[in-house]
């Protein structure tokens, strides 16, 4: 089995980020940047599945501005064997929707065979929670989101999702698109020998246009604002004082 | 009094009345209609076109007649099928599609919940469009808000794919009323579906006698501080003397104390009740995302400088395991 993992950039999670003045984003520029955390699950779990002897090769990709070279390397240090990079400038970067990362991913699995395509369940930044299912629509493959329990069997993965009741197994057939969640596994860091030898594992450079994506963005940001802020409301002294602030709010009988 | 202008523009405007309309994907467990199924159906109101309801499933005959009686719904499209059981996103996606191409509507809308995030964006792509995920409020017909950054930013976006496919985050809107209307139901196209792709294996549900915590009133929700699964006991008593359901933080569920259908946040649930306590919950900002809109916060933490109080309407600095079964006790006076 071969699989392709889906790698972004994103601010770091630790970041309070902060609107521009003038409404056009968020403050980027020298702000801690690192793999977004459900890719890391993602790429994870398809390392694991090669140290199983499950899967054969292992190729991360990621799509972005020249600092997304940043997250393949640490991808490649912790276990994927290449990577791909589909680049672009940044201001291209800021307006790329799941939709065209999709679309892109779906022009690599038609280029080069792949039996599975591992993804993070949604980017800390934009929490769009999209790319995965979009993907598997473009190929018409299955898609098996929210994964907590990834198993290979026969063909197919038998898959644990995280659904809003519980859980939920499903069957999906090769090949297939995953999407990780939280549960599915601890990933590991990068030791320093790994992150020098990913200095030598091959990264190839691609384009949208090479692929034959469209990039005109579908969806126009209009503003982006500070959320309203909250007031503390400052502290009480005992636990009779809470409940009957409480009642005078109304909020407990 | 109205200008040849005003006119044209008027005219013009119910005529595109009638060629707009919305499509909900209807969210159930054959027994009933979810709850974010109505909250769903606001924003489709907001949106002001037509209204369509699809059921689709292995029994929706009975949650058809529930989404019949939705007030402003005009339509109930009913696909029942053996095939549609257990709704995976493979086969929902194509009732959809046929539904789509029979009706032309302009908007699809479904719950922001993991049964929509299946299969919005996946529909989407075979209508080769690009999806809004999440939104919180509807300003226009093609322009929507919504957060990023885990709440800490929030994108005014205009959408000018040919058709908007959207997810609904359901605390952003109030819940329609259920009763009082009477749509027209008809049987929808249940074409080709693939059954080979993927199937169901089984299924593990969460099983409470509390209220559903994305519609409770009040949640109660326990992080780190609680030390232990055992120890959530003592938020349980509290949360049945309030007719509350119980949330966690990631810590907590990632600690084995509970299970992760509880996890409040960014990448769990997002709740908006009228009260959250927040028990030994230091307050990260990926569980702030998931719980800073409910109307009262109230935090109990014996640390002073933790983030959570930052955003509480009543802080109490104490010892959790002292705190709350007293105020259990002063409840029940």
């Amino acid at each position: 089995m071969k699989i392709l993992v889906g790698v972004k950039r994103v601010v770091d999670y630790a970041v309070k980020i902060r609107v521009k003045p003038d409404k056009t984003g968020v403050i980027k520029d020298n702000v801690a940047h690192s793999v977004n955390p459900f890719c890391e699950i993602a790429l994870e779990e398809a390392v694991k599945l090669k140290e199983a002897k499950k899967a054969s090769e292992v190729v991360a990709v990621t799509f972005g501005n020249a600092k997304s070279l940043e997250s393949l390397r640490t991808a490649l240090a912790k276990g994927a064997d290449k990577a791909i990079h589909i680049e672009c400038d940044d201001k291209t970067a800021d307006k790329l929707e799941p939709y065209h990362v999709a679309k892109a991913l779906a022009e690599l699995v038609k280029k080069d065979k792949y039996d599975a395509v591992f993804l993070g369940k949604q980017a800390i930044d934009d929490d769009a929670n999209q790319t995965g299912q979009l993907l598997a629509g473009f190929l018409d493959w299955p898609q098996a989101t929210f994964a907590s329990k990834v198993g290979p069997s026969d063909g197919a993965l038998i898959v644990t999702r995280e659904i809003d009741g519980g859980l939920q197994t499903v069957k999906v057939k090769l090949p297939a698109v995953v999407t990780a969640d939280l549960r599915l596994n601890e990933p590991r860091y990068a030791t320093l020998p790994n992150i020098m030898k990913a200095k030598k594992k091959p990264v190839e450079k691609l384009t949208a246009e090479k692929l034959g994506v469209d990039l005109t963005p579908q969806t126009e940001i209009l503003e982006v604002t500070e959320p309203p802020t909250r007031q503390a409301g400052g502290f009480v002294e005992d636990v009779p004082t809470l409940v009957k602030k409480l009642k005078e709010k109304g909020v407990v009988a | 009094m109205f200008s040849p202008k005003t006119l044209f523009f008027r005219s013009f405007g119910s005529i595109q009345k009638r060629l707009n309309s919305t499509l909900v994907i209807a969210e159930h467990d054959d027994q009933a209609l979810g709850a974010i199924t109505l909250n769903t159906i606001t924003a489709a109101q907001k949106i002001g076109h037509e209204i369509s309801v699809l059921v689709a499933g292995a029994n929706s005959k009975k949650v058809a007649e529930q989404a019949a009686k939705i007030p402003n719904v005009k339509r109930v499209l009913v696909a029942e099928d053996a095939k549609l059981k257990d709704l995976l996103p493979e086969r929902v996606s194509e009732v959809v599609l046929d539904a789509q191409k029979k009706h032309n509507f302009t908007h699809i809308l479904a719950g922001g919940s993991s049964f929509g995030r299946g299969i919005v964006p996946r529909v989407a792509a075979k209508l080769d469009v690009s999806p809004i995920s999440d939104i919180s409020d509807v300003h226009s017909v093609d322009t929507f808000s919504r957060a990023m950054y885990a709440g800490n930013a929030v994108a005014k976006v205009k959408s000018n794919a040919k058709f908007k496919l959207i997810t609904v985050r359901g605390t952003a809107f109030e819940a329609s009323a259920n009763d009082g209307g009477s749509a027209s139901t008809e049987a929808a196209e249940v074409g080709n579906i693939n059954t080979d792709i993927s199937e169901f294996v089984s299924q593990e549900l969460s099983k409470s006698d509390r209220p559903d915590l994305q519609t409770a009133k009040i949640v109660i929700s326990g992080g780190r501080g609680l030390k232990s699964g055992e120890n959530f006991n003592i938020l349980y008593e509290l949360a049945d003397k309030l007719g509350a359901a119980v949330g966690a933080s990631r810590a907590a569920v990632d600690a084995g104390y509970v299970p992760n259908d509880m996890q409040v946040g960014q990448t769990g649930k997002i709740v908006a009740p009228e009260l959250y306590i927040a028990v030994g919950i230091s307050g990260a900002i990926q569980h702030l995302a998931g719980m800073k809109d409910s109307k009262v916060i109230v935090a109990i933490n014996k640390d002073k400088e933790a983030p959570i109080f930052q955003v509480a309407d009543f802080g109490l600095e104490a010892d959790l395991f002292k705190a709350v079964p007293e105020m259990t006790a002063e409840l029940g006076k």
